[in-house]
């Protein structure tokens, strides 16, 4: 126990001295919930659109001012025609164009109907669904103050949004960002200090010295599981401190699922560890081989729902997938543990899983 | 210059001497870019609803009949128990409840004005919003036909509807992979370039083969040059895999604009990107600190490069941290000349932004590279 | 031996913050000389030969090696000496006949020349049949010796050899100093630091360095005289005795 003791001591050592890998464990959270709170968001605000107005009538000029006062967008008047329009948007920095026809409010008083063409750069179909939809809406209440029907057969919606009343992001993305980051960190600090272990050839010292070996990698997992869960209480308490995230559950339970997926974490880690021969085999895989998937795999950017069924049966091997289930659950909605044992039991299946793998491989090698 | 040919032998062999590392380059970026566009997709559909309908009226029914026909909507729930839907909500089984008060078509027709309730599950924002947008506009839509209904009965009333027309450009069918898989591609691209060639160089410090290196007369630049020209024929070799074979070939993506354009402009970016990895190599002594210092900024150059989600949202600052982001500039020409078909012209500033971070990243690694410390 | 200067130093000195690792080294190597530069661990031996082969300026003091200056003429140096470090720094994924053409290629020896001279040294090394092997599948033995041949391989004026001989068995030390001598016998100047002090008798001169200060510098035998010992090995813990630094 004692020895056990002296190689924690001497991996923290290992940690601590160097500050490049300080920045990664403890600058990227911070980095991206500062990023995600702050920065990210699929709002649009500002966006900069073209007005082309052949008509100059009364109608189109208060239509016009409609689009002033509307915060998502920022007016241009020019009269361009289609082959312009299209040049215009190769700029890449005008996103949408609306083009009155002549004479827009003669056609709508004298012939009932009337069309504004909205011309959008579809390159980004979120954006583009998105100004559209901004622009039919400032067309509906057009409609309704222009013709004066406001009143009759009114339905009004009254929403109400649960969880997230004001609809940020960050509700979204403190749970996502949690999950890639103890995930990503983990694996990839374990299995990279084990491997380089074996490169420097110091791992083959340390086998033969009188020390069990699972106690070596042990050793090796225990200085990230505590920075991992330091790592988490930074996290948490910039996200309430600093963006006013609510915990609505169990902090405990909290802390504990996260020990579990940080346990995870660790053994995939070091399954790589076993699989690989260099650091920068192991880097490839636990960098490039995990960072996008992970990103987009765990759900909190794009919602998994969306994609095609193999790809949502795929995801289901992305230990962070369940981990962002359990604390959208856990945090924000504020549910005990009856609601989560099921991702729970996955996660401590995968890390079950995970470890005898690794293990077994270990022990091989050692054969 | 003949020194340039001994140190390019050498690195090429030592590339294709290890063949794992080799498999992985070009299978990581193959296998992403066929999958992970299918999975990025902000497009919401499937909203899944449940109803409770106290009013059980024509109007309340066409009303639902509407919403199950419009096709983003999945009907969970009928008319079940209330408490039932909202714990729904809670399980996650639905994203939203309607409730449709006692009395809906009578004061509506009566009153000229009724109340419908929505409850919406608001973790994701977004989907909320844009799920809360989708049910408001065929509510709105259903609102519009009976009135027009009414209308229609009441045949003094004049009308007039102003509609509009939406004309998507460069991508009608609104299809979000055309999007992704030029910027995913440069993402593959950006990261193999700079990680392997940080790596690379600080392995040859770790082993020590550096040492050697610099107690012969080899010129910095020279050595440095060496290094580049390997991983820049990597990445255009990955590049052009994901290109012509897995965006051509599995999303049928084919550039609009003119390739030329996009490999000059793919062969400044790779310059100024390995001259990243090489300045973070400069910086470390190991692998594991060029790997962390790399995957910190890969990770704030990808969520800042406007990716995932789009630039003009951002407040101020940010939109100032993704100007001074190289990752940004290639995604967006990408999107442009494979999209779009922008040509030099349009593009001519990327090209000098560029330029100038080539320069900028390649001139501070190569003085920060000390052959003598 | 001509007389002619391949090494002077004059209070050469290097401080990493506080600490001096080399303080105030005043010597000359002649050339053609077999120079052995003997200390304990960590007593600078190192550092001292780094600031020599441009690896390292100095914090104070001078120096000149090939006639160039540490301080300005570093790359010049460069072009002058061949290096071979403690630890073994060819390319282990890499053949010996490529390790060879490459560090050749960059040292500037004609196209033409390499091959030929390669061939040659090989089956001197006895390395020839094992030319297309990799380097990281030879015993440490010939791995050193292939990493002197690639020091001389460009017939530098002068070549640093900084513990060549460390964990060798005595057999291959011996062929290892046969390779010394050959090239010194062509002229080349050899500067090495060992602790080993039976090779210690192998060199024309030795200095003994100790906590960063040379405290001796003559004749193996002329050292042996004036501390009144029978081997170097005496010497050397006569003069080691007061050392501060411990070795690491």
């Amino acid at each position: 126990m004692k020895q056990l003791f002296i190689f924690i001591k001497k991996e923290f050592k290992h940690v601590f001295r160097d500050q490049k890998t300080l920045l990664l464990l403890f600058g990227l959270p911070i980095a991206q919930i500062l990023l995600f709170g702050f920065a990210l968001t699929n709002e649009i605000k500002d966006s900069r659109i073209v007005v082309a107005d052949y008509a100059g009538d009364g109608a189109s000029q208060q239509l016009i001012e409609r689009f002033r006062q509307n915060d998502s967008f920022v007016l241009e008047q020019s009269l361009l025609g289609a082959d312009d329009i299209d040049e215009v948007f190769k700029q890449g920095i005008v996103k949408l164009a609306v083009v009155f026809p002549e004479q827009f409010e003669k056609s709508l008083i004298h012939e009932g109907k009337a069309q504004v063409q909205l011309i959008a750069d579809a390159t980004d179909p979120n954006t583009a669904t998105t100004l559209t939809n901004y622009a039919q809406a400032i067309m509906r209440d057009f409609q309704v103050s222009y013709l004066g029907t406001a009143s009759n057969l009114q339905i009004e919606v009254v929403t109400r949004n649960f969880y997230n009343p004001e609809l940020r992001g960050t509700t979204n993305f403190v749970p996502g960002v949690m999950a890639l980051v103890l995930l990503l960190v983990c694996v990839l600090m374990t299995s990279v200090s084990i491997v380089r272990e074996k490169e420097l050839g110091t791992m083959e010292i340390l086998l033969v010295s009188p020390f069990n070996p699972l106690m070596v990698i042990l050793a090796k997992a225990v200085p990230y599981l505590i920075l991992s869960i330091i790592n988490l209480t930074v996290i948490l308490l910039l996200s309430v401190f600093l963006l006013d995230m609510p915990i609505n559950g169990s902090i405990p339970l909290l802390f504990a699922v996260s020990t579990l997926l940080i346990m995870t974490a660790l053994s995939l880690g070091l399954l790589i560890s076993n699989s690989t021969n260099s650091q920068q085999e192991a880097m490839l895989i636990s960098l490039m081989g995990m960072l996008l998937p992970t990103m987009m795999f765990t759900g909190f950017i794009f919602p998994i729902e969306n994609m095609p069924v193999p790809l949502q049966v795929l995801s289901n091997i992305i230990p962070s997938k369940w981990y962002y289930i359990i604390v959208k659950d856990v945090m924000i909605k504020g549910l005990g543990f009856a609601a989560i044992w099921k991702e729970t039991l996955i996660l401590f299946g995968m890390t079950l899983f995970l470890l005898v793998v690794s293990i077994r491989k270990f022990k091989t090698r050692l054969a | 210059m003949n020194t340039l040919l001994f140190l390019l032998q050498k690195e090429y062999r030592q590339i294709f001497r290890n063949p794992t590392l080799l498999r992985m380059i070009l299978a990581i970026p193959v296998i992403q870019l066929t999958i992970l566009p299918l999975a990025a997709d902000f497009e919401i559909k499937n909203i899944n609803v449940a109803i409770v309908d106290y009013d059980r009226s024509t109007y309340s029914r066409d009303l639902v009949h509407k919403i199950e026909s419009s096709g983003y909507f999945v009907l969970v729930d009928y008319n079940g128990d209330p408490k039932a839907s909202f714990g729904y909500l809670e399980s996650d089984e639905a994203d939203v409840i309607i409730e449709i008060p006692e009395g809906f078509e009578r004061n509506l027709v009566r009153e000229n004005h009724e109340e419908l309730f929505l409850s919406i599950n608001a973790i994701n924002g977004t989907k909320a919003n844009v799920g809360g947008g989708y049910l408001s506009q065929v509510i709105q839509d259903f609102n519009q036909e009976i009135r027009a209904d009414w209308v229609f009965r009441k045949p003094n009333k004049r009308s007039a509807i102003a509609e509009m027309v939406t004309i998507n450009r460069f991508n009608p069918l609104l299809n979000y992979q055309f999007f992704m898989v030029p910027g995913i591609l440069a993402i593959l691209v950006t990261m193999i370039g700079a990680y392997m060639c940080a790596l690379n160089i600080v392995k040859e410090k770790e082993v020590g083969t550096i040492e050697q290196i610099n107690v012969t007369p080899v010129k910095k630049h020279l050595f440095i040059l060496g290094k580049l020209i390997p991983f820049w024929t990597i990445g255009v070799f990955v590049f052009s895999i994901g290109l012509f074979l897995v965006a051509r070939l599995v999303y049928g993506i084919i550039p609009v604009g003119n390739v030329l354009l996009l490999y000059a402009y793919l062969s400044l970016y790779l310059i100024a990107v390995l001259g990243v990895g090489l300045l973070v190599s400069t910086y470390s002594q190991t692998q594991q600190q060029a790997m962390s210092l790399a995957f910190f900024f890969m990770m704030i150059f990808i969520l800042m490069s406007g990716l995932f989600t789009p630039i003009e949202g951002m407040p101020a600052w940010a939109k100032f941290i993704t100007q001074l982001n190289p990752v940004t500039y290639f995604i967006e020409v990408m999107r442009m000349v494979v999209m779009k078909g922008s040509s030099f012209e349009h593009i001519s500033r990327h090209f000098a932004i560029m330029l100038g971070f080539a320069i900028f990243f390649n001139s501070w690694a190569v003085w920060n590279y000390r052959k003598t410390s | 031996m001509t007389g002619e200067v391949a090494i002077s130093t004059d209070k050469l000195t290097k401080r990493f913050g506080d600490f001096v690792a080399a303080n105030e080294i005043t010597f000359d190597v002649k050339k053609g000389e077999i120079f052995g530069f003997l200390g304990a661990n960590g007593a600078g031996k190192t550092t001292a030969m780094r600031m020599l082969c441009g690896l390292s300026i100095p914090s104070s003091g001078q120096a000149t090696v090939a006639g160039f200056d540490v301080y300005r003429q570093t790359e010049e140096i460069k072009k002058n000496i061949g290096y071979m470090s403690q630890k073994f720094s060819l390319y282990e994924d890499l053949t010996v006949w490529e390790n060879i053409r490459f560090f050749a290629g960059i040292y500037g020896v004609p196209r033409s020349e390499i091959a030929p001279r390669a061939k040659e040294k090989l089956r001197q090394l006895g390395l020839y049949h094992q030319r297309n092997q990799l380097v990281a599948s030879l015993p440490l033995g010939w791995k050193q010796k292939l990493s002197f041949s690639v020091a001389v391989f460009h017939q530098p004026e002068i070549v640093f050899l900084d513990e060549p001989t460390g964990g060798v068995d005595p057999v291959t030390r011996r062929q290892f100093w046969d390779l010394i001598y050959e090239a010194s016998d062509q002229g080349i100047t050899i500067f090495v630091t060992t602790h080993y002090m039976d090779e210690a008798e192998y060199c024309h001169r030795i200095s003994m360095m100790v906590d960063g200060y040379i405290k001796a510098l003559d004749t193996p035998t002329a050292l042996k005289q004036n501390y009144g010992a029978e081997s170097m090995d005496e010497v050397f813990f006569e003069l080691a005795r007061g050392a501060q630094r411990k070795g690491d």
